[in-house]
């Protein structure tokens, strides 16, 4: 273990791992993962009951330093498999982090699917606005104009509103927040562990070495003091003149509702086909 | 550079600059020797120098020095926030001692 005091994010990180982590000075990603690690350690859960599960991306690097059960998987499958394990083993805490290439271009298809099932998972995704790995490609969530490797004139499709395509596809709790909130954020990861249902949590981060290199955005303490005022909380939005909220970011809890979870459904449907012996009376349902 | 090639129990080639015993961080570096009872203790080998804790410390109890590192420059200014602990993105500055 490395000479270092510790403090309650140290106690959780995988010490064998090499520190420094691989993350580029001022990616956000290790923000994020201070706010999970410090969310955990809050509500006092056995580190054995939570599992964290990643797909392929910068963000998706996380389970390798959080000393807790971790599966790195395939691109865009991070829900897929996450699914399955919730399914096995109900009274697991499962955490998913991807993200928004890996959530919304390549698994796409399993974001909606597993809101639209309200499988009882918290999927915590890292938007930074491009590809970051692989070298800055145009991601869904690029916004309009801005410049990417595959987009050097500027790039002509829309963005992305992933919270807009959870709430429609119906997920429970859905939550929008910056990097640099992190008290918020992890207030926010709480509660989307404690929620019975699908939640999604957006964390809108900084990727200063690439997205912001590109776009001439400045370093990382620029881009975070741009989150900051470039945010209002969803409970201002109302009070505030229109001019004052457009084009910004929408912080806060845009939908906590509670309806029927998949894993108890799934659970109370095996106990009422057992107790009939495998045969059917036709009223499953 | 080694030769020396192990495997681990999968059969993957581990070499031996990446056996986890030599992944360990060297003794760190925490401050300045005069710092030791700093409120703020920062870990270099860990550091980025990204400047983050430096440009969000409500009270400019950090500075930041030519080559970019942050130190403490006005101790007696810490009001223990831990602004600069939750937002580190590497985990390499405590914000307050453990009580």
């Amino acid at each position: 273990m490395a000479n270092i005091p510790q403090k309650i994010v140290h106690q959780y990180l995988r010490h064998d791992k090499k520190f420094p982590h691989v993350w580029c000075a001022g990616c956000s990603n290790g923000i994020i993962l201070g706010a999970v690690i410090r969310a955990i350690a809050s509500m006092n859960l056995n580190r054995d009951d939570i599992v964290m599960v990643s797909g392929i991306g910068c963000s998706s690097r996380m389970p390798v330093y959080i000393d807790v059960d971790t599966l790195h998987t395939l691109h865009g499958r991070a829900i897929a498999f996450a699914t399955g394990i919730k399914l096995h083993k109900p009274h697991m805490k499962v955490i998913v982090v991807t993200g928004d290439g890996d959530c919304t271009a390549i698994g796409g298809n399993h974001l909606i699917h597993a809101a639209r099932r309200n499988i009882d998972l918290s999927v915590i995704l890292v938007n930074n606005n491009i590809y970051g790995m692989t070298g800055g490609q145009c991601s869904p969530t690029t916004p309009h104009a801005a410049i990417s490797t595959t987009s050097p004139y500027g790039n002509i499709e829309p963005d992305f509103n992933i919270c807009n395509l959870a709430l429609g596809a119906g997920a429970s709790f859905v939550a929008r927040t910056t990097a640099f909130h992190v008290t918020e954020m992890q207030n926010y990861i709480q509660a989307s562990l404690e929620h019975p249902g699908f939640s999604l949590i957006e964390v809108i981060s900084a990727c200063p070495v690439i997205y912001g290199r590109l776009n001439k955005k400045g370093g990382a303490p620029q881009m975070m003091t741009e989150f900051r005022d470039n945010s209002v909380p969803l409970t201002a939005v109302e009070k505030l003149p229109k001019e004052q909220v457009e084009g910004k970011i929408v912080r806060g809890i845009l939908r906590k509702d509670i309806r029927p979870e998949y894993t108890a459904e799934y659970a109370a449907l095996q106990a009422y086909a057992q107790k009939l012996g495998g045969e059917s009376d036709g009223k499953e349902l | 550079m080694s030769n020396k090639v192990t495997k681990d129990r999968m059969g993957m080639i581990i070499r031996e600059e990446d056996a986890p015993e030599k992944m360990e961080v060297e003794a760190t570096e925490v401050s300045a020797p005069a710092e030791k009872d700093s409120p703020v203790l920062i870990y270099y080998n860990w550091c980025k120098k990204c400047g983050i804790c430096v440009a969000f410390c409500p009270t400019g109890c950090l500075g930041r020095r030519s080559d970019g590192s942050p130190y403490v420059q006005a101790p007696e200014k810490c009001i223990h926030c831990e602004t600069c602990d939750r937002l580190c993105p590497d985990f390499a500055i405590t914000g307050a001692k453990e009580k």
